[in-house]
């Protein structure tokens, strides 16, 4: 019955996500708008990673491959809104390509791996200077507008990215709560159980990571808007790691875990800045108290309080 | 040799002709040939490790067939996956163990196992599926995995009913049953088999499942080396010396 409460506190999440960044200034407006694209990218990587379980360490990449796609057809001339369904595709192809690994390999081996694709794209944004400008990057990403509405502003352009967050968290919750997505956890839980009911392992494998990934291009190239500049430094491995990381602390395989992570993920770092040198320490040791405390993740935590206090009124033995 | 007891006018369903299957390198089914009579129940027995569970995985497509073909109903049907068994020759497989998705809802594993019938299909037949099992109807959205092992056994059965399987391979399915419910199994298999499926059954309870079936296959080292009539096979005296192992372990109901 951790359900309702569960919607009770995503309703409040969303109602003070729209209530309150008017009153904030523009740094808090940016820090937030950042956070919804990793939880954009997050949900994604959730997907490959929480419900199908594919361990992937190459998102970071598709992040990148959509944020590169919109900056370079922006810098051609062309539209926004022609560059972010663009990065979409572009990354549902190049994740499904990136699917095939996983076919042959899993876990840390397919790990390794999607981690090999994250250096060669991590490669191309340095060094192939033609198309992504190597490591000085794109300069001058514009934003966009919508039926005349200009995008330009930073609280334009946060309402923006929280609008297109919710359609993705939108459209994912339609895929898995369908007998389709369901298809993903059989997957994740027994292939073999799953290839008997005649669940097409392969196929599923492969829409796992292309899902993920167009998750993530999307999130890339709102990221290219928002920041308004493109270089390789917010792709490289470190990110894939964190977005990993956002995943499996928010909770794997659990709807709101990715908003959860991302805080953790993108939020906390911010507010640790005052530990100042000692920042990524205390993070690191911040995640490593909650992953032997929480091994379920954040989302885990109510259940986790529940079996507590049912433990606590039944008379010892 | 193979020695045949079985009637040569009985329309032969599945068809295994010298086929070698394994696990990689590793040959386990090692020039096996055996058919399975239409519309009977035909009972898979061997000793442990003698490739009964590889056969049925074989014939399902979901390990690599290296030599030799399988027919079903005289159709080549070596090498196809599993999905295109289940859809296009009507060919279910409830392997050993558990096959059920702990984590999911008794009525989203029927959602699962008709999804290769369309989502229409599969919500008009759950209802008549759920009939046969009254104990899982009442616990329609509870975990799969709260239900009692006896539960979980009929609900991976009626999964696989709800495709309306022409045959139905299953896997010792009385593993961990209580013998009534064994009991309940078998009279379902039988009545699948006199409603015109073709059932092959592994099963290790030989002698209760001899009373079920029809014909029995007997294979040692993924080889072939029986194929009788059941009820002759369970009155011949030497059925617990050859087959058992001398165990004792076939008695029907303690
Ligand atoms: N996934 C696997 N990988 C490698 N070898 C396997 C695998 N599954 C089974 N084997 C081997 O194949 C042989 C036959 O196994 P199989 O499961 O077909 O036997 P079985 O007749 O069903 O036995 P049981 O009565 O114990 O279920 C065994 O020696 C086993 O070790
Ligand atoms: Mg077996």
């Amino acid at each position: 019955m951790t359900r309702q409460p569960r919607w009770l506190i995503g309703m409040v999440g969303m109602a003070a996500l729209l209530v309150l960044p008017p009153f904030l200034r523009s740094y808090g407006l940016y820090l937030l708008s950042y956070w919804l694209v990793f939880v954009i990218a997050t949900m994604g990587l959730n997907l490959t990673v929480g419900y199908a379980g594919q361990a992937s360490l190459g998102h970071a990449a598709f992040l990148g491959i959509g944020a590169y796609s919109v900056a370079i057809v922006m810098k051609a001339g062309c539209s926004f809104w022609l560059g972010l369904p663009l990065s979409a595709v572009l990354c549902f192809v190049v994740g499904l390509g990136l699917g095939f690994p996983a076919l042959r390999v899993q876990s840390i081996y397919l790990a390794f791996a999607t981690l090999g694709f994250s250096v060669a794209a991590l490669l191309v944004m340095r060094y192939e200077e033609w198309l992504t400008g190597g490591t000085s990057g794109i300069n001058d990403v514009g934003r966009p507008s919508l039926f005349g509405l200009d995008l330009g502003g930073n609280l334009a352009y946060y309402y923006f990215v929280l609008a297109v967050a919710v359609v993705v968290a939108a459209l994912l919750r339609g895929v898995l709560r369908s007998p389709w997505g369901k298809a993903f956890t059989a997957l994740r839980d027994n292939p073999i159980r799953a290839e008997s009911l005649g669940i097409d392992v392969r196929a599923y494998t492969l829409l796992s990571f292309a899902i993920g990934a167009s998750c993530a291009g999307i999130a890339g190239a709102l990221l290219a808007s928002l920041v308004q500049f493109v270089d390789p430094t917010p792709f490289g491995l470190g990110v894939s790691f964190t977005m990993y990381l956002m995943v499996v602390v928010g909770g794997s395989g659990t709807f709101f875990g990715p908003a959860l992570g991302a805080v953790v993920g993108v939020l906390l770092p911010e507010w640790l800045r005052f530990a100042q040198g000692w920042y990524l320490t205390a993070f690191g040791v911040a995640v490593i108290v909650l992953m032997l405390w929480l091994p379920g993740g954040l989302l885990s935590l109510p259940d986790r309080l529940k079996a507590r206090a049912i433990a606590a009124s039944r008379p010892r033995t | 040799m193979p020695t045949s007891g079985t009637d040569k006018s009985e329309p032969i369903c599945i068809e295994l002709d010298d086929v070698v299957a394994g696990y990689g390198e590793l040959v386990i089914l090692n020039h096996l040939s055996l058919q399975v009579s239409r519309g009977k129940v035909t009972l898979l027995i061997g000793p442990n490790g003698a490739g009964k569970s590889t056969a049925l995985k074989t014939l399902f497509g979901m390990l690599p067939v290296r030599h030799g073909r399988i027919r079903l109903d005289g159709n080549d049907i070596t090498g196809a996956a599993p999905r295109d068994l289940l859809t296009r020759h009507g060919v279910a497989f409830v392997p050993q163990g558990r096959n059920l998705f702990g984590r999911l809802s008794v009525y989203e594993n029927l959602e699962l196992g008709g999804i290769t019938l369309g989502m229409k299909t599969t919500r008009e037949r759950i209802p008549e599926v759920l009939e046969r099992f009254p104990c899982v109807k009442n616990r329609l959205h509870s975990a799969a995995a709260s239900l009692s092992g006896g539960e979980q056994k009929q609900l991976e059965v009626g999964r696989a009913l709800l495709l309306r399987p022409k045959v139905l391979l299953i896997d010792e399915p009385s593993v961990g049953l209580s013998p009534l419910v064994v009991q309940d199994v078998f009279l379902l298999l039988r009545a699948l088999a006199d409603a015109g499926t073709t059932v092959l059954i592994v099963e290790q309870n030989v002698r209760s499942a001899l009373k079920l079936a029809d014909e029995a296959i007997a294979l040692a080292s993924g080889r072939h080396v029986l194929h009788r009539r059941a009820d002759e096979l369970l009155s011949d005296p030497d059925l617990d010396r050859l087959f058992l192992g001398g165990t004792r372990a076939a008695g029907p109901i303690p």
